[in-house]
Formats: C-alpha cells, sequence, structure tokens
C-alpha cells in the first residue's frame, strides 16, 4: 500500500510531540536526553520526507548535519550529566535548583 | 553743623563697636565709653538743633544725601538722612533721656558679669533708633525699625539664663487657693516681643510695596507730594498697614501684649526701650507720614479709636496689678494710646500727640528708673505688697517719683498736665469721633490717677511690709542723679514748651513747617472748661485711691472677698490667654495634623506604598525563577511555539 508523504510527516510530529512532552514531564536526566533524541530523530523524519517530495538532496545532507550534531550533543550532555552525578548522586532534574530566586 | 547729623546715629554705633570689640577688656569702662558716645551724640543734636532755630521756617528741612545703597530699576533707595523739626524734637529725647538712662545703668548694673554686652547693645539700640528717626525713605527708616526691633529682643534677654519669680496676686493668703506662683523666663518674653513686632512689620512691608507700586518711590519727599492725590483706597490701605507696624512696635491692641512680658529684661531697658524711644517709633511714623493718613479718614478714624480703646484697656488693666513695672508698663501702653488719638485726628493734635511724648519720656523714665531703684533696694523684689513705708528709707527715689506721678495724672502746671490737656481738646475740637475718643481720654486720665496714686501709696508710704533682714537704702548717686534730672524735666518740660508765643504755644510753632497748621482753636473759656472736668475726674481717681490704699484700710481683705472680681483684673483680662489660643494652641493642633496625617500618613504612605508596588511586583515576577529546569524548558517550548506561529500567520 502507497503512503503519501502527509503520513510521514503526520508519523514526525506525533514523535516530535511525544519528545516534548517526555522533556517537560519525565524527571529522570537521561530520559530527558532520549526525548530530546526523539525530537531530533522527528525532525530528521521529516527533512527526508521533504527531500523526497522535492527531489531535491538537501533534506538528506541535512539530515547527515543533524545526526552529526546528535551525537557531539549525547557525548558532552553525558559528560556533564556525570559530573553532576558525582556531585550530587541524583540525576533527577528537579534537583538542579540553584537558580531558584 | 547740619552736613554732620550722620555723627548722630554713628557714635553710638561706634560705641557699640568698641564695647563688642574691647569690651571684654575694658569692662569696668564699657559703661562710660558707651555714655560718652550717647551723650556725644546728644551734644551733636543740641548743636544741630540751635542752627535749625536760627534758620527762617521754610528753610528747616535739611536732607544730608547719602550712599547710593540700592539702584534698580525704577527703585532709588539712598542713605539720606532728613533734619527738620520733627526729627529734631525725636533726636534730642532719644539722646537726652538715653545719656541719662545710660548714667543710670552704670550704676544699676554695676556688677552684671556682662554689662559690656549689655551696653553694646544699648548703644546699637540708640544707632538704630537714630536711623529710624533721621530717615528720608521707608526703606532707610524700615533698617531702623528692625534694629531697634532687634536690640529689644537681645535686651528683653539679656538676662536669659536667670529665673525670675512673681507670686500669684492672691499670694498664698487664700486657704486652699492653690499656690500659682509661675517664673517668668526672658527668652520667652523676648520671642514674644520679637513676633509681634515681626507680626507689624509685614504692615511696614506691604505697605512700603504698596507704596513703590502706586507711587514709584520710597523717598519721603516724593511720596507726600503725590499723596493727596493718591485714591482713597489706597491711601486707606497704605496708612492701615503702617498703622498694623504701629501697633506691634508701640504696643496698641491687638500687638500690645509683648510690652508687659518685656519687664523680663533689665529696669534701664524697660526706660529706655519701652518707655521713652521704641515705643514711641510707632507715634513718630504716624507724624512723619501724616500726608498719608489725612488722605483717608477711615484710617485716621481708626488710629483714634484703636488708641482710645487701648488707653482705657491698659488703663484697667494696671488697676490689677501687683508687680511693678507691670503696673509701669501698661502705663505706658495706657500713655501711648493718647498719643496715638493726638496723631490721630488731623493738623489739630499733632502738636499735642507729639508734646505727650516728650513729656511721657520723661516722667516714664523717670518712673522706671525709680522702680529700678526701689527693686535695688528690695532685693530685686517687684511685688508692691512687700514694700510700703519707703518714703523715710529711699527719699530721693520717694519725692523724684511724687513729681512724676503729679505728671502722669495730670495736675494743673506739670508737663503731663499740658500735654494731655492737648490731646483731649484737639481730640474734642475735631469733633465727631474725636468727642467720643475725649470721654474715653477723659475717663482713661481717672483710672490713671487711680492706679498710679496706688502704685505710690503702696510703695512709699503706710506701714512697713518688706521681709525681715532686708534694709531698703537710696541708691547711689550715678542712680539718683538721672532721677531728678528727668522729675526735674517732666516738671517744667510741658509748661517750658508751650508758653504762648503766638497760637498754640513754642511747640506747636516749632513743628509746624513739618506738621501743618491746625485751624483756628475753640475758645479759650471753652479749653479752661474741658481741662477743668479732665482735672476733677484725675481728682476723684486719686481720692479713690487714697481713700483704698492711703489710709489704714485692710484692702487685702477687701480684695480676698471680692477675689471673683479681682481675677479677671490681676490676670490681665485674659487677652493672653486668648491669643495663646489661637496661635500655640491651633498651631500646634495644626502642627500636629500636618505631622501626622499628612506627612507620616500621607506623603510616607505614598513613597512607601510606590517602594511596596515595585517591591510586590518584585515579588510576583521572582516566581517565574523557581530553579526548575522543566519550567525553563516550558518556557522555552512557549517562546518557539510563539515564534512559528508568527512565522506561519504574518500578515
Amino acid at each position: 500500500m502507497r503512503v503519501g508523504p502527509g503520513a510521514y510527516l503526520l508519523v514526525s510530529a506525533v514523535l516530535f510531540a511525544i519528545g516534548v512532552a517526555g522533556v517537560l514531564i519525565r524527571r529522570n536526566a537521561i530520559v530527558v536526553f532520549m526525548c530530546v533524541e526523539l525530537m531530533l530523530n522527528a525532525v530528521n523524519l521529516s527533512f527526508i520526507t521533504f527531500a523526497k517530495t522535492n527531489g531535491a538532496l538537501d533534506g538528506q545532507v541535512l539530515a547527515f548535519f543533524v545526526m552529526v550534531v546528535a551525537a557531539a550533543e549525547v557525548v558532552v550532555g553525558l559528560g556533564i550529566l556525570v559530573s553532576i552525578f558525582r556531585k550530587r548522586s541524583s540525576i533527577s532534574v528537579d534537583d538542579v535548583n540553584l537558580l531558584k530566586g | 553743623m547740619t552736613r554732620l547729623i550722620w555723627l548722630l546715629p554713628v557714635l553710638p554705633l561706634a560705641g557699640f563697636a568698641v564695647n563688642v570689640l574691647l569690651g571684654q577688656r575694658l569692662r569696668a569702662l564699657a559703661g562710660w565709653i558707651a555714655t560718652l558716645a550717647v551723650a556725644a551724640a546728644f551734644a551733636v543734636a543740641v548743636a544741630a538743633f540751635f542752627e535749625l532755630l536760627s534758620l527762617p521756617g521754610e528753610q528747616r528741612t535739611q536732607i544730608l544725601r547719602g550712599y547710593d545703597w540700592i539702584t534698580s530699576g525704577d527703585l532709588r533707595v539712598a542713605f539720606d538722612l532728613r533734619w527738620d523739626p520733627l526729627s529734631a524734637v525725636m533726636a534730642l529725647v532719644v539722646t537726652g533721656v538715653s545719656s541719662l538712662i545710660h548714667l543710670y545703668s552704670i550704676g544699676y548694673m554695676g556688677h552684671d558679669e556682662r554689662r559690656e554686652t549689655f551696653f553694646a547693645w544699648l548703644n546699637l539700640f540708640v544707632a538704630s533708633m537714630l536711623v529710624l528717626v533721621l530717615a528720608q525713605n521707608f526703606l532707610v527708616m524700615f533698617v531702623g525699625w528692625e534694629g531697634v526691633g532687634l536690640c529689644s529682643y537681645l535686651l528683653i534677654g539679656f538676662w536669659f539664663n536667670r529665673r525670675l519669680l512673681v507670686v500669684n496676686p492672691l499670694g498664698r493668703l487664700v486657704e486652699g487657693e492653690p499656690d500659682d506662683t509661675h517664673e517668668v523666663w526672658a527668652p520667652p518674653a523676648a520671642k514674644k516681643a520679637f513676633l509681634a513686632n515681626r507680626i507689624g512689620d509685614v504692615g511696614f512691608l506691604l505697605a512700603m510695596f504698596l507704596i513703590f507700586a502706586t507711587v514709584g518711590s520710597l523717598d519721603f519727599d516724593d511720596v507726600f507730594g503725590k499723596a493727596s492725590g493718591l485714591a482713597a483706597g489706597t491711601a486707606t490701605a497704605i496708612a492701615l498697614l503702617l498703622f498694623l507696624a504701629c501697633t506691634g512696635k508701640s504696643a496698641q491692641f491687638p500687638l500690645y501684649v509683648w510690652l508687659p512680658d518685656a519687664m523680663a529684661g533689665p529696669t534701664p531697658v524697660s526706660a529706655l526701650i519701652h518707655a521713652a524711644t521704641m515705643v514711641t517709633a510707632g507715634v513718630f511714623l504716624v507724624a512723619r507720614t501724616h500726608v498719608i493718613f489725612e488722605a483717608s479718614g477711615t484710617a485716621q478714624t481708626v488710629v483714634a479709636v484703636v488708641g482710645a480703646g487701648t488707653a482705657l484697656l491698659a488703663a484697667v488693666i494696671a488697676i490689677g496689678q501687683d508687680d511693678i513695672k507691670k503696673i509701669l508698663a501698661y502705663s505706658t501702653v495706657s500713655q501711648l494710646g493718647y498719643m496715638f488719638i493726638g496723631v490721630a485726628l488731623g493738623p489739630i493734635g499733632y502738636a499735642a500727640g507729639l508734646l505727650h511724648l516728650v513729656t511721657h519720656a520723661f516722667f516714664k523714665a523717670q518712673l522706671f528708673l525709680g522702680a529700678g531703684s526701689v527693686m535695688h533696694a528690695n532685693d530685686e523684689d517687684t511685688d508692691i505688697k512687700h514694700f510700703g513705708g519707703l518714703r523715710a528709707a529711699m527719699p530721693i527715689t520717694f519725692l523724684t517719683t511724687l513729681v512724676s506721678w503729679a505728671a502722669i495724672i495730670g495736675v494743673p502746671l506739670t508737663g503731663g498736665f499740658y500735654s494731655k490737656d492737648q490731646v483731649l481738646a484737639a481730640a474734642f475740637e475735631h469733633g465727631g469721633i474725636g468727642r467720643l475718643a475725649w470721654v474715653v481720654g477723659v475717663l482713661t486720665a481717672g483710672l490713671t490717677a487711680f492706679y498710679m496714686s496706688r502704685y505710690v501709696f503702696l510703695t512709699f508710704l503706710g506701714e512697713r511690709r518688706w521681709p525681715e533682714g532686708r534694709h531698703p537704702h537710696e541708691s547711689p548717686p550715678l542712680m539718683t542723679l538721672p532721677l531728678i534730672v528727668l522729675a526735674v524735666l517732666a516738671l517744667v518740660a510741658g509748661f517750658a514748651l508751650t508758653t504762648f508765643t503766638g497760637e498754640g504755644g513754642r511747640f506747636q510753632n516749632f513743628l509746624e513747617p513739618v506738621l501743618g497748621a491746625p485751624e483756628a482753636h475753640g475758645s479759650l473759656t471753652g479749653a479752661f472748661w474741658l481741662s477743668a472736668v479732665a482735672t476733677l475726674v484725675a481728682a476723684a481717681g486719686a481720692v479713690g485711691a487714697w481713700l483704698l490704699y492711703g489710709r489704714r484700710f485692710d484692702w487685702l481683705a477687701l480684695r480676698r472677698r471680692y477675689a471673683g472680681a479681682w481675677r479677671p483684673l490681676a490676670d490681665r483680662l485674659y487677652v493672653d490667654q486668648v491669643y495663646e489660643f489661637f496661635t500655640v494652641t491651633l498651631g500646634r493642633a495644626l502642627a500636629a495634623f500636618l505631622a501626622r496625617t499628612v506627612d507620616q500618613r500621607g506623603i510616607d504612605g505614598a513613597v512607601n506604598g510606590l517602594a511596596e508596588l515595585v517591591g510586590s511586583g518584585a515579588r510576583s515576577g521572582r516566581r517565574l525563577q523557581s530553579g526548575l529546569v522543566r519550567s525553563y524548558a516550558l518556557g522555552v517550548l512557549g517562546g518557539a511555539v510563539l515564534i512559528v506561529a508568527f512565522l506561519v500567520f504574518r500578515p
């Protein structure tokens, strides 16, 4: 069965929304990172979809960029997370509230 | 010599400077330096006076142009001095009586540790008074006016660190009466004097503004030349404002209340400033600006009514006083009222009012100095209940006081007789309000005789009432000599100045170039009957006093029995209390209202409220900073949504 690009975009949107919800709701920092990855991949999906519909390769190249950046970001992010864990023995996002005014 | 009249204020000013700069080292000489300065001024005045006499009548106004003080737009004010019969009379009285009082003060203040300051201020006062009297324009006169006010304040408050006791009128003789001895401090009295004067000064200032606005100049010759052309309303306003200043300086109703309190100052001060000179400045002002007053019948009536009313009021209060200085103070207020009656009603009375000014200066100064002599001999006690029978101990003081007593009640041929009678005759002849003033004046003369006779009887005659351990004795010659000189002057001045050489007498003729000639006098027999009535009323007053106080009569018992009627008199008819209510009490209430309600609640509330507003705004804003990462993430999401929406739905 053929599905149009609309379906892909819908999936992309749904994935993005789930990712956003996860970032806002979950307390575990690792889960938050996973949701961020989810958002990034949702965006990748929509890039590929548009590349296909436009018949150009720009979207695919951008998808590659996004994947590289996401990888680098994960490295850095997990590094920060580990050092916070070493200090506080907690990875709950709610516990980094030193900026509370 | 007229070119040298600038020496008149400068000599006492030099005395002031010497005593200020070198006084502490020359303390013993301070009094002599001051006296010398004033006596020298007197000599200058006498010389200039004789020179004036040698000139024909029309030329008897000499103007000495001085330093140009203010030149600003249309306003030109210079330190010009004016020497004419009026200023000559005033200058002679001021310097002459001052010299005698300075001499007296050397003895009276001989042991005071600050006497060099006293003499410095006394000299400054004389200098200011002379500036006032010799001024040729309103502003320079005002300088002198303020100067005498300042010196009055300084001298009244001279003993600012001493406590003077005044016993209540019923003493402790009435069972169950609370002992309300009250202490009279000098500083409140000095402040009261200055404040009352200040209210008058506002009148003077406003008058000057009005004069300059309508006439364009403050010079006397300019103003008086145009005065008759002023609109009646303007003239009235100016005259009334000037008279307000007079009520302050010359202690008339409503601003007389400072004078009795001013008795807290040393007695020479009371004699000089509050009897002979400063308080006469108001009378002088009216005489000097008489052209303005003549342009306004309303103002003249006001002056006459206030003068007569004050004379009567003060005489009534004087009857109830036991403090000898207060009796004399109220007497001064009363006699000043007479002077104002004299100058209120036009040319007919100017000379009379001024003659009374002169004779009053002599006998009132003598009375005050005599009172000082009595106080000196009685440990500074002023309560008449503690005197009695001092005649034997202080014969000179007694005799001189007796002379002044005769003068003030108007014994025929004494100074006061001439001046008072002339004032009353002038008032009667003027008609209208003058008749009313005459009636009040005669009544007051009776009361004057009563309280002055009371004063003499209770102080010098009768039995001794002074406490054990006191040895009253006559004062030293330095003090008794001025007493004698003043008594002689009080006796002969009236006669000497009015011996008839032409209509109205010498004094009147002398002043005519300045004050104008009155219309024809009434008949001589009419004048005789008026005199007779006044003298009889005065005699009745004296006899009344003798009945009560001159014989062995228990007047204290009488007073106790009628304490209800006596109290208001002794308490000065509660005028001070009324003023205190309207000024102090209401003022405090207003201040409290402004301080608490307006300032604390209103203004502070607004300012603090503003700060509170900012604070609560900040508190609300602070809640954004939860420190919660997830809220920040939500914020980021929200922002992103907004931007996308904007981009998508851009108009």
